[in-house]
């Protein structure tokens, strides 16, 4: 069984395994965007990036891809991984600001500040929705075409297939689908009510939004105010499943 | 042609071609992809007429080859056994070629090259300053002979070297001597050749396969192209004997489309080599069968990327997939796979004819051999060169070059390809180097080379690359996709005039971050022009960012076309030429731009006699 070498710590695996899931079995947390446990690993969203060590050479690697293999030394919170993550992070909350799990992860990152313009795009490419209806429902009904700027996950001649059985799995597994908990600051801005318990939101919002993941600012903070009317963003999300 | 029974019939073959070589004179005109652009099949066919009228056609030989590497001078040829070299050859001048070749050689003066330091012209290829520096061991051959005849790559020591590994050397020992010879891959990454195929060795999964990656996508790079139009058989020397080494039975050779010479040239090759028992079954009587494929890629530029191109021969969509499991481990079909570069596999007769240690005795010490690069740009000799590893850019740019035009200053050189890096002017004795061109933030990648004159504008160069790299990008991984878009967003801000301080820090802190996580090369290089221009233009940056100017006057929206009053001399030619109306002034008076109407073209300035027309 190859044995690795995860922050310091020895770890025997068996193989075939990853070293994402090495790292979990050690109990060491690593971000994820585009890795579900049931499906193929895609490598495309970077955030699982750790420091690979091969003897000769240092690089950063996506862990959720890598296989666990003998020898590696591997570290998944150095300062070189953290910087990475934080200043991609930093690309995606611009990329995507209403995303609940961008934002989420972002705090959690201890980001303060995104520099970029903010461009609410409604899809990261994470290509869970495509793996899940392909894997999972073996339906195989959407996919993507397009290159670069101009590739999208789509149904084939853009109408709902006849593959779809519109079970709604690639809209559960989307993390870009659930909006984010909208304060009062500008959608650049990270809220991090969730990290510091001091909800800024809470007064000005009139919905719920922040239901997936456990928010503590939301478990403690009682019920919901609606004297300020800032709505949450509605997604557009005919591009997944049709109208 | 006959089969070739035996390794040995192949030394037997080269000395009966060369006992049956006349000393017949020979016209070898180059029909590569460059020459045919300016005219090299007319000059052919009324070469061929001449010969014809004056019934020489069975007393001079008339050849067609691949490219010389002067393109920009085409169409060229040599005049063989006097070698006497002609550039610039057109239609009209097939008479006195002839009439010269008639005439004891007598040298037709016009169409040698003429040195333009000393005027001088000149007889001989080599003498020519452009090909003095060079070294041609992959490209020296394809002024010799004509890509669609075997026998013309026999008779200069062809498949030589495959008679050779199948004599003499086990599988073991031909690895052993590429690893010893130094080849790196000549792709971009330049990974040892010897010590992948090492690593293929050790898998004991069979089949194998072997991939010939010809996808080229390097806007500007023409290098395979000219190789597998030229000498296409010495690529799949190359491939034979790679496929002995690694115990592989069949080799994909992927050719982009839009390369249809090339393609037309390996399929002609393909095919005689079959019929000459080089590839097929029991290959010059021996135990081993091999077969090559032709796949054409009507690919994008990532399809150069080999995890993308494997995807892409199977059929799947052109996108790359993360390494490991690197290709010798699982590539094509889930098989070991060796691929590598057109060049790659060309040097590989090379090192067998000549010796590892010959090869290794050529560069520096972790850069052996030679490097083709294609020189383009702000250069008076633009073209294909082929350089020992070591040399330095200065003899590149001045020598082999022949330095800037128009008197301008060398500003700086791109080396790579769309994601090399710029070198300043200031690094000029740089040696060619993988790890010194790294070092310096550019790199070896295929060999693009765009020198930059005084009049660029680095801030626009990074910009036009990114543009580039943003719709190459295949999209698939976030960095990459969203990261390129990012850096040219921001790149176009700063060229008009709109950037902030902060902007500098943001380019540096994505590009780093875009470098270290993206998924392929592609990304992972992306970032080069512009960290490399911050690095060593950092205050042209931040004249535009500060000043709101154009230190070179090329970025539109922070320049202003002006007339200086006291040098007008109411010519009118200016208002002749301005598409958008913008200058106004009546013959004779002194003429005025209008600023808000001007969409500053510099028509005008090319045009004013007196140099009235200034910018700011
Ligand atoms: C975006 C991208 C484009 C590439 N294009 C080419 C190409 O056109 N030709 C090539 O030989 N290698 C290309 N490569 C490099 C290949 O991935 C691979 O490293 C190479 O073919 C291996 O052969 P070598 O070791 O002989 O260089 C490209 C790499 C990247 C990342
Ligand atoms: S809803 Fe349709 S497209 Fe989505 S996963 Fe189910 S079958 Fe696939
Ligand atoms: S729609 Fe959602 S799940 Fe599908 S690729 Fe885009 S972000 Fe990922
Ligand atoms: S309550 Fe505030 S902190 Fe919690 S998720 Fe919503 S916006 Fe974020
Ligand atoms: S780095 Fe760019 S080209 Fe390569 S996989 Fe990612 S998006 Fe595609
Ligand atoms: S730069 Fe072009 S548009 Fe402007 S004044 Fe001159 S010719 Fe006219
Ligand atoms: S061309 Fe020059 S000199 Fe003539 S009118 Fe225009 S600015 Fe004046
Ligand atoms: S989770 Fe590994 S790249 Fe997305
Ligand atoms: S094509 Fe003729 S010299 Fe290049």
């Amino acid at each position: 069984m190859p044995t690795l070498k995860i922050n310091g710590i020895e770890v025997e695996v068996e193989k075939g395994m990853t070293v994402l899931e090495a790292a979990r079995f050690l109990g060491i947390p690593i971000p994820t965007l585009c890795h579900e446990d049931a499906l193929q690993p895609y490598g495309a969203c970077r955030l699982c990036l750790v420091e690979v060590s091969n003897g000769r050479k240092t690089t950063l690697q996506a862990s959720c891809c890598l296989p666990a293999d003998d020898g590696l030394v591997v570290f998944t919170h150095s300062a070189r991984v953290e910087r990475a993550r934080k200043l991609l992070l930093e690309m995606y909350v611009a990329t995507c600001p209403s995303s609940k799990r961008i934002q989420d992860m972002a705090s959690a990152m201890g980001l303060r500040e995104c520099r970029y313009e903010a461009k609410h795009e409604t899809c990261i490419q994470c290509g869970l929705c495509v793996r899940m209806c392909e894997q999972q429902m073996m339906a195989g009904a959407i996919g993507f075409s397009g290159r670069g700027v101009n590739r999208s996950v789509t149904r084939p001649f853009d109408m709902t297939s006849e593959l779809c059985r519109q079970c709604g799995a690639c809209l559960f597994i989307c993390p870009v689908c659930e909006s984010r908990c909208q304060g009062p600051q500008a959608e650049s801005t990270l809220c991090n009510g969730c990290l510091n318990i001091s909800t800024v939101c809470f007064q000005s919002y009139d919905n719920a939004m922040c239901f997936l993941e456990p928010c503590h600012a939301c478990e403690i903070g009682g019920p919901f105010r609606a004297d300020v009317g800032v709505k949450p963003r509605s997604k557009d999300l005919t591009h997944i499943v049709g109208k | 042609m006959l089969k070739l029974k035996s390794p040995h019939e192949i030394k037997e073959l080269q000395l009966c071609l060369e006992a049956s070589e006349t000393t017949r004179p020979c016209i070898s005109v180059c029909a590569g992809s460059g020459c045919k652009a300016s005219g090299a099949d007319n000059v052919i066919a009324s070469l061929r007429k001449e010969l014809e009228k004056r019934n020489l056609a069975g007393t001079i030989d008339l050849k067609s080859t691949g490219c010389h590497g002067f393109c920009e001078k085409g169409p060229v040829m040599i005049v063989w056994p006097e070698k006497v070299f002609y550039n610039g050859v057109s239609q009209s001048d097939a008479k006195d070629i002839v009439a010269s070749v008639m005439n004891g050689h007598k040298p037709v003066e016009k169409l040698l090259y003429k040195d333009p330091n000393t005027g001088e012209r000149i007889l001989h290829e080599h003498e020519v300053p452009f090909y003095a520096r060079q070294q041609r061991i992959l490209f020296g051959n394809n002024g010799k002979l004509d890509p669609k005849d075997i026998r013309d790559y026999i008779k200069v020591g062809g498949y030589h070297a495959l008679g050779r590994v199948l004599l003499d050397f086990t599988p073991e020992q031909v690895v052993e001597s590429v690893k010893r010879s130094g080849l790196r891959g000549r792709g971009g990454a330049g990974f040892p050749t010897g010590v992948k195929w090492e690593a293929l060795r050790k898998s004991t999964v069979h089949p194998r396969y072997i991939v010939c990656n010809a996808d080229e996508g390097d806007p500007g790079a023409f290098m395979d192209r000219s190789l597998l139009e030229g000498n296409p058989h010495s690529v799949i020397e190359g491939i034979i004997i790679g496929g002995y080494a690694l115990e592989a039975k069949e080799a994909y050779v992927y050719v982009r489309a839009e390369y249809p010479l090339a393609v037309e040239h390996l399929s002609v090759a393909i095919q005689q080599a079959e019929k000459a028992g080089l590839l097929g079954d029991n290959i010059l009587g021996t135990k081993m069968s091999f077969r090559i494929h032709l796949v054409q890629g009507a690919g994008a530029f990532v399809c150069g990327e080999e995890t993308a191109l494997l995807a892409s021969i199977e059929g799947k969509v052109g996108e790359p997939n993360p390494r490991p499991p690197y290709p010798v481990q699982k590539g094509l079909w889930g098989k070991p796979t060796v691929i590598n570069n057109v060049k790659t596999w060309a040097s590989v007769p090379v090192i067998i004819n000549k010796g590892a240690d010959w090869y290794a005795s050529i560069g520096t010490e972790k850069s052996k051999g030679t490097m083709v690069f294609s020189l383009v740009g702000k250069i008076n000799n633009t073209g294909l060169v082929e350089v020992p590893m070591g040399i330095t850019l200065r003899e590149m740019i001045y020598e082999i070059g022949g330095g800037i035009p128009k008197g301008k200053q060398l500003k700086a050189i791109q080396i790579g390809g769309p994601s090399g890096g710029c070198i300043p002017a200031s690094m000029i004795d740089l040696p060619i180097d993988y790890e010194a061109l790294t070092q310096a933030g550019s790199m070896m990648g295929s060999g693009g080379m765009v020198v930059m004159d005084e009049d660029t504008c680095m801030v626009d160069v990074a910009r036009y690359f990114m543009e580039f790299l943003e719709e190459e990008s295949c999209g698939k991984c976030f960095p990459c996709r969203e990261g390129t878009q990012r850096l040219k967003d921001i790149l176009n801000r700063i060229s008009q005039g709109k950037g902030a301080e902060e902007d500098l820090e943001l380019l540096d802190d994505a590009g780093w971050m875009i470098k270290e996580t993206s998924l392929c090369g592609l990304g992972q290089t992306a970032p080069n022009p512009v960290l490399s221009t911050l690095r060593y233009f950092r205050d042209e940056y931040e004249a535009h960012i500060r000043d709101k100017k154009c230190p070179a006057k090329v970025c539109r929206e922070l320049i202003v076309y002006e007339i200086d009053e006291t040098i007008c001399d109411g010519c009118h030619a200016c208002v002749r030429v301005c598409s958008s109306d913008a200058i106004l002034g009546e013959k004779d008076k002194v003429h005025e731009i209008e600023s808000a109407k001007c969409i500053k073209c510099g028509a005008c300035i090319e045009v004013c006699q007196p140099k009235a027309v200034l910018v700011h």
